[in-house]
């Protein structure tokens, strides 16, 4: 029987058979079925992507009518890590020009919302030549990064520090205050940029904290939306699962430690999100079926009940792609074709 | 990576319609089927030609909504921006601002 090229999670290169690839596809759907308390994938699902992965061609894509568009975090930043020194208005030309890109993002260096805010008024002046030479709708993005509020980096004690001594209720009050100040510091560089005429903001790795990190991202969300009710946000995620790092926390009566991604586009649609964008983690011990096929049933249970559009997160490490600073384009375009197609997204 | 989901199933940004359907989506909340078909209207293209650049590059050189390679005296950047607004019939914020300011 013949084999098939594949990869692990990491990237390396295998082989594996016709059924060693259909076991994994089912494995993994289920492993996430089992998680999130939602349907595994049909068998014409699991038919699908065997053809995916048995099909010998490097590079796939979808089936022309099928194209959907595509949001970027961190675009500006991208193009000068790998030493390309070209300034951030020329990156985001890259982008549009070169690379297809159907929106861009304008970020700092420094991808989070606390320190942006005291450079703000200088941030300003280059998204506003960016929107003056440019074509396509321009974010402006960061991270709520809630890690940046503890001690040493910021003001309050840090809890993790204080969990593993058990002063459970020091560390719930310090991630409380976090998020009042993380709030404040998105909503203020949020609106100087939409003032500045970005067309969205992109409010990125909501969640990398934990459970306050995401309620950060959601209250600053309805306080934004009140003050600019046509104002686009994107919210993406930084993982599959919301950490319970302070475990009580909740947002219109739903606790949010422990919610998958089609529980949290719930909230992100009533605090008024305009694109939402899920993630499931790769594993990278597992195969890339395994990985994709997991990915898929955790982001069709999502789209199933979403009611705004859902760009799922497919960089390095999420939505079955392999744990690169440079992922392979055999796996990449296998991705990018299975989700949009079996999922009917909106976007990636 | 980026340029390996672009290939994949991106809609092809100023190539093709990718970037007027995004802004629609953006400005309407509107799901993918629906933002196509609203900007096909708009553009009187049909949804699939939304995605040939060799259509797209003539309907977006008519309309002055900019093109990959900038033509003297074809609008570029904010002024293509204005003409966008028109023709998809939505507010573009910083053409907004940029009228406020001027």
């Amino acid at each position: 029987m013949g084999k098939y090229f594949s990869r692990l999670g990491d990237g390396s290169p295998i082989e594996l058979s016709e059924k060693e690839i259909m076991a994994d596809l089912v494995e993994g759907s289920e492993d996430a079925a089992e998680r999130g308390k939602i349907s595994p994938l049909t068998k014409e699902e699991y038919d699908y992507l065997l053809d995916l992965f048995c099909t010998r061609s490097k590079f796939v894509s979808v089936e022309p009518g099928k194209e959907v568009i595509l949001t970027y975090d961190a675009g500006t930043l991208k193009i000068r890590r790998v030493g390309i020194n070209v300034n951030r208005v020329q990156a985001l030309q890259i982008y549009e020009k070169l690379f297809g890109a159907d929106t861009m993002e304008l970020c700092h260096v420094d991808y989070s919302f606390k320190p942006i805010k005291p450079i703000a008024t200088f941030e300003q002046p280059v998204l506003e030549q960016a929107l003056l030479s440019t074509h396509i709708p321009l974010f402006y993005g960061a991270m709520p990064n809630l890690g940046l509020y503890s001690q040493p980096d910021g003001p309050f004690p840090n809890p993790s520090e204080l969990l593993p001594l058990g002063k459970i209720k020091e560390a719930q009050e310090s991630l409380e205050a976090a998020v009042e100040e993380s709030v404040k510091d998105i909503v203020y560089v949020g609106s100087l940029m939409y003032e500045s005429g970005a067309d969205g903001i992109n409010i990125d790795t909501t969640g990398a904290a934990g459970d306050a990190d995401f309620l950060a991202a959601l209250l600053a969300t309805e306080k934004l939306k009140e003050k600019y009710p046509d104002i686009c946000i994107e919210m993406g995620m930084a993982g599959e699962f919301i950490l319970g790092m302070h475990g009580e926390l909740t947002y219109k009566g739903k606790r949010l430690a422990g919610m998958f991604p089609h529980e949290q586009v719930k909230l992100a649609e009533e605090a008024g999100v305009t694109i939402f964008g899920p993630v499931a983690n790769t594993n990278t011990s597992k195969s890339a079926a395994w990985n994709l096929a997991r990915a898929i049933t955790f982001m069709k249970a999502c789209c199933e009940v979403a009611n705004i559009p859902v760009h799922v997160n497919m960089g390095m490490g999420v939505g079955g792609v392999t744990v690169n600073d440079h992922p392979p384009v055999d796996v990449v375009s296998r991705a990018s074709k299975a989700m949009v197609e079996i999922c009917r997204l909106d976007g990636l | 990576m980026a340029i390996t989901h672009a290939h994949a199933s991106g809609m092809g940004g100023m190539r093709a319609a990718g970037d007027l359907v995004a802004r629609v989506q953006m400005a309407r909340g509107m799901k993918i089927k629906e933002a196509k078909e609203y900007v096909a209207g708009r553009l009187k293209v049909s949804v699939d030609e939304l995605t040939d650049p060799i259509i797209m590059n003539e309907v977006r050189t008519d309309l002055g909504i900019g093109v990959i390679t900038p033509m003297p005296g074809v609008p570029k950047g904010i002024e293509a921006k204005f003409n966008m607004a028109e023709v998809l019939g939505i507010e573009i914020n910083c053409v907004k601002r940029f009228r406020a300011r001027t």
